[in-house]
């Protein structure tokens, strides 16, 4: 079979690869970059779990081939804490995720944390309502969705802090 | 204390907040093949032939596995060895695999599965308990107890029939809960490999490896000391990986016949088909009560429908009247259930484990006898509380029992007092209770050993290492044994290094179920963490010179006054003085009291109690419900660390809620021109629909401290029980908002608009089940309850002759 390149921005780093033509933006992570970090609930678009950012905006990493993604920019849960500047640190939306009990099992969480991500840095100070709007696409049945909306209230709090230090 | 009870960022909340706790699926070894199974798309049918000789010549394929590679069958429980890895003449539902491929990537066997040609003879297909009834034949099982009924089970504790008819009010209701399942956003997935000595390791998603251990070996026909099973932290479980599943015994003879790693990741279609979820139920119960408010007797029947295969079923069946006398008072019970089969996904434990079903209508029933009593449904629940330290009619020890303060919290938080049966037209709140188990009291198979081990080291780095068999499914077990060792030992929860759910080097523990591992794994772990602790303080009290007695474990530090060691420093000490430092604890529950046989399924160390109250908005005109708020409380005895606590409950507020409103897995036929196959009705999360942010309501969560002698720390379970008020709470909601009662799950917009148009009409503003059919219940095994003189044995025949 032909395999396909491309290259493309992911976390940053600028990458080259090539891969089966037939794959999605989610099998190039896992299986060819070795990213396991984003995880697939149902691999049809409607778990959420696989969300990752496309040049900064949520996809569904699932219902991308990864083609479609040259020239891009991809960000993963991988990427999170880099684009912190917090080096071995956690990303304040991924400590405020660990601390307030917004992971139980943890493999919605990746998709989650980047969604949260995006909405913030469009909202840097949503509303409850909006939060629970960003992630309506994500499914999470550990949690019931409370603690993860605070943690991401949280997160934004501990963003704005460390951004005005 | 210094941990438990403290809020804190779980031991494991790193991993899972940068995407490298290691699921299944994201295990990749070198050289690693990838596995497809074909299933059946026949609900019942006899296979004629397998062809496979065009797969296996298919370019890029290594192995083609059938029936015919597995002659040994298997099961979860020692009764119920009814599967085979792949099925070899009979599939049963659609779904139920009967060929493999494995080959060089997934695309390549996926291919190739489309060119095994399978022959079937299709069977009349049994689609419902009705029908699992009336015809016997074709047969699912040859060892069901008769017919296409599965099991039959009959107890009376206790002539409650003559109790009933004696007094004053008589309640007699019919009610359903329609089956759901767990839908874990991690599918299914392992990866089987020979490690270098040759020996079978299997890497999966699962809540009990040692089981999945112990079929391996019975499957594969190979010592178990040859097999190593380690269970990936789950992502979601509730009870949907507690079975051992067929495509983990299926990729561990691929490994061992290939020499090569092996993986399988089930599709989300996949997961729906092998179920092993809820159970619909069908329940009659009629209740006896006194003029003031007492329960008097209680006959409860149950119809289950079990689906393809046995599962934990018969133990499911149990559980559907188990612990109907753990909460209110009940002198006299009868028990009847029968579970059928039926030829669709095979039904299993979900959270709550075949008890949510009966607790929803026990609690709607309440809440009727409450109305016609003319008592408030909070006071007329805490007239009948069981009292702690008691035995019940079916001879269950109950602990500490914290439900007096939960209902109190709840009536009291939702200001219950002021605005129930006085919120106007569409607006209502409902209440009710709930209780479970904390561990069930005898493992699935029969055997004397500890049901949980715990086996510590500590090094002079000051490391400690702790090591169980334990599951982390998510629910923070990891967490609570962290906890609770840093705990003993006076460290940070940070300091212990979790090593967990590995059958090649932990010690045996059954598994995350049944809501068993705080209260088992926690006991041996404190038990191993104590002898440790002694020989530090032994060592540690030489160097500062007081009696061992006086030490405090604290900080990080073994001190007294102002004399002080690091723990690192009394480690060393500890190591100079009695050689290389290790412990180890184990767990056994107490003997339970019941000797019948049936005995073995309600016993528990502890029960935990929970109380709900929800409030519901409805609109006349769609039906629409709306959940603006859930107060809950819950009995956890101790809470070991309280963020995760509240993370449990109000996760179980979620599942129960999305339960009571919209879960089903349901089927339909395809009409005749299409094989009239029973199909599942939509295998998708898309369309199995479940509760998002938005639909989500504001929870209000409020944990009571009862501390149980039985319990570490007296940590009691909290990962289930916040389940069970939730459903018959919505519906009790629902009626004090519109004046209609659901008897059934889910409840839909369309039942309440149904109920609504009757009580327009006139009628009895219901909907539910009208019939319950003839099931032919044997006679009851007769148990006298302990305040009428018995011994916790069945009577015998004349007394039995005597009491009828």
């Amino acid at each position: 079979m032909t395999r396909a390149e491309i290259s493309l921005s992911v976390n940053g780093e600028p990458v080259e690869v090539t891969f089966a033509p037939y794959k999605t933006l989610l099998e190039l992570l896992r299986e060819d970059l070795a990213l396991t970090g984003t995880k697939h609930g149902c691999e049809l678009g409607e778990c959420g779990a696989c969300a990752v950012l496309i040049d900064g905006e949520p996809q569904l990493s699932c219902l991308l081939l990864a083609l479609e993604c040259a020239g891009r920019s991809v960000e993963t849960v991988e990427g999170m804490a880099e684009s912190w500047q917090s080096g071995a640190g956690l990303h304040p939306l991924q400590a405020a995720f660990a601390d307030l009990g917004a992971a139980q099992c943890g493999y919605c969480t990746p998709g989650i944390l980047l969604t949260a991500k995006a909405l913030l840095a469009h909202e840097p100070e949503p509303s409850r309502e909006r939060i629970q709007e960003a992630i309506s696409g994500n499914l999470c049945r550990c949690t019931g969705y409370q603690q993860i909306v605070e943690a991401i209230e949280e997160g934004a709090r501990r963003m704005a802090d460390e951004s005005h230090r | 204390m210094k941990v438990i009870g403290k809020p804190r960022r779980r031991v494991d909340g790193r991993a899972k907040v940068t995407g490298l706790t290691r699921f299944a699926d994201d295990v990749v070894l070198p050289r690693m093949l990838h596995m497809k199974m074909l299933r059946s798309p026949h609900p019942h049918a006899l296979i004629e032939s397998i062809d496979v000789s065009r797969a296996a010549a298919y370019a890029g394929v290594h192995l083609v596995l059938t029936g015919k590679d597995f002659p040994a069958s298997f099961g979860i429980l020692p009764i119920t060895q009814d599967e085979y890895p792949l099925a070899p003449e009979h599939v049963r539902y659609i779904g139920d695999p009967v060929a493999a491929v494995v080959a060089r990537d997934e695309q390549t066997a996926g291919e190739a599965l489309e060119l095994i040609e399978v022959r079937y003879q299709p069977l009349d297909t049994i689609s419902s308990p009705e029908e699992a009834l009336a015809k016997p034949e074709p047969r699912l099982h040859a060892y069901s107890e008769r017919g296409n009924i599965h099991r039959l089970q009959a107890f009376q504790f206790g002539d409650a029939d003559a109790a009933i008819a004696q007094s004053d009010y008589v309640f007699e209701d019919l009610f359903f809960y329609e089956g759901n399942t767990h839908l874990p956003i991690e599918q299914h997935a392992c990866v089987a490999a020979l490690d270098a000595d040759g020996k079978l390791a299997l890497w999966s998603s699962t809540q009990v490896p040692h089981y999945v251990h112990r079929a391996l070996a019975r499957v594969l026909q190979m010592p178990a000391s040859q097999i190593r099973v380690i269970a990936t932290p789950n992502g979601g479980g509730f009870g949907g990986k507690c079975d051992v599943c067929n495509h983990e015994m299926v990729a561990g003879k691929a490994a061992m016949m290939l020499g090569r790693p092996v993986k399988i990741c089930l599709t989300r279609e996949e997961v729906f088909y092998m179920h092993r979820g809820r159970h619909p139920v069908l329940m009659k119960f009629r209740t006896g009560v006194s003029k003031d408010g007492k329960l008097t007797g209680m006959h409860l029947q149950t119809l289950v429908d079990g689906g393809a295969y046995g599962s934990y079923g018969v133990a499911s069946t149990f559980y559907t009247g188990a612990l109907q006398t753990v909460t209110y008072e009940l002198p006299r019970y009868q028990f009847e259930a029968a579970r059928v089969f039926t030829n669709k996904p095979p039904c299993g434990p979900k959270r709550g484990h075949g008890t949510p079903q009966p607790r929803f209508g026990q609690e709607i029933q309440l809440d009727k006898i409450a109305e016609r009593l003319g008592k408030d449904p909070a006071e007329l629940r805490l007239g009948m509380l069981v009292k702690p330290n008691s035995l019940t009619a079916n001879w269950l020890k109950i602990g500490s029992i914290g439900l007096e303060q939960c209902i109190r919290a709840v009536v009291e938080r939702s200001g219950w007092k002021q605005r129930f049966r006085k919120m106007g037209p569409g607006r209502g709140l409902g209440l009710a209770c709930g209780s479970y188990l904390c561990g069930a009291g005898l493992p699935i198979y029969w055997n004397k050993m500890p049901q949980s081990g715990v086996q510590m080291l500590l090094d002079r780095s000051g490391q400690i290492t702790v090591f169980c068999g334990a599951t982390e499914i998510g629910q923070g077990s990891d967490d609570v044994l962290a906890a609770i060792v840093a705990e003993v030992l006076g460290v940070d929860p940070q300091e212990v290094r979790c090593i967990t759910g590995d059958t090649g080097i932990t010690p045996v523990d059954l598994g995350s179920y049944s809501s068993r591992v705080t209260v088992m794994m926690g006991n041996a772990a404190i038990q191993a963490a104590e002898k440790l602790k002694a020989m530090l303080a032994e060592a540690a009290a030489e160097e500062l010179e007081v009696v061992p007695d006086r030490l405090q474990f604290a900080n990080g530090h073994v001190s007294f006054d102002a004399r002080s060691l690091t723990f690192a420093e009394a480690v060393v000490l500890a190591e100079v003085k009695f050689g290389t430092l290790g412990a180890v604890g184990s767990y056994s529950p107490p003997r339970a009291p019941g000797r019948y046989k049936g005995a073995g399924v309600g016993p528990s160390p502890a029960y935990s109690y929970s109380a709900c109250v929800v409030e519901a908005e409805v609109d006349a005109a769609t039906g629409w419900i709306r959940i603006p708020k859930i107060w809950i409380a819950h009995d956890i005895g101790r809470t070991i660390n309280p963020v995760l606590a509240r993370g449990q409950v109000e996760g179980s507020v979620y599942m129960g809620l999305s339960e009571a409103l919209m879960e089903e897995q349901v089927f339909r036929r395809l009409p005749a021109k299409l094989s009239r196959a029973l199909v599942h009705k939509f295998p998708s999360l898309l369309e199995y629909k479940s509760i998002t942010s938005l639909d989500m309501p504001e929870v209000d969560t409020v944990l009571i401290e009862d501390p149980d002698p039985n319990c570490p720390f007296g940590a009691k379970e909290v990962g289930q029980g916040p389940l069970l008020p939730v459903m018959p709470a919505v519906a009790n909601a629902i009626y004090d908002a519109v004046g209609v009662r659901i008897d059934e799950l889910p409840i839909t917009p369309d039942k309440v608009m149904r109920a609504l148009e009757l009580k327009a009409a006139g009628k009895p503003a219901r909907v539910g089940p009208e019939h319950f059919p003839a099931v032919p219940y044997p006679a009851p095994i007769v148990v006298p309850p302990p305040w009428e003189g018995g011994d916790g044995k069945e009577a015998k025949r004349d007394d039995a002759a005597a009491v009828v």
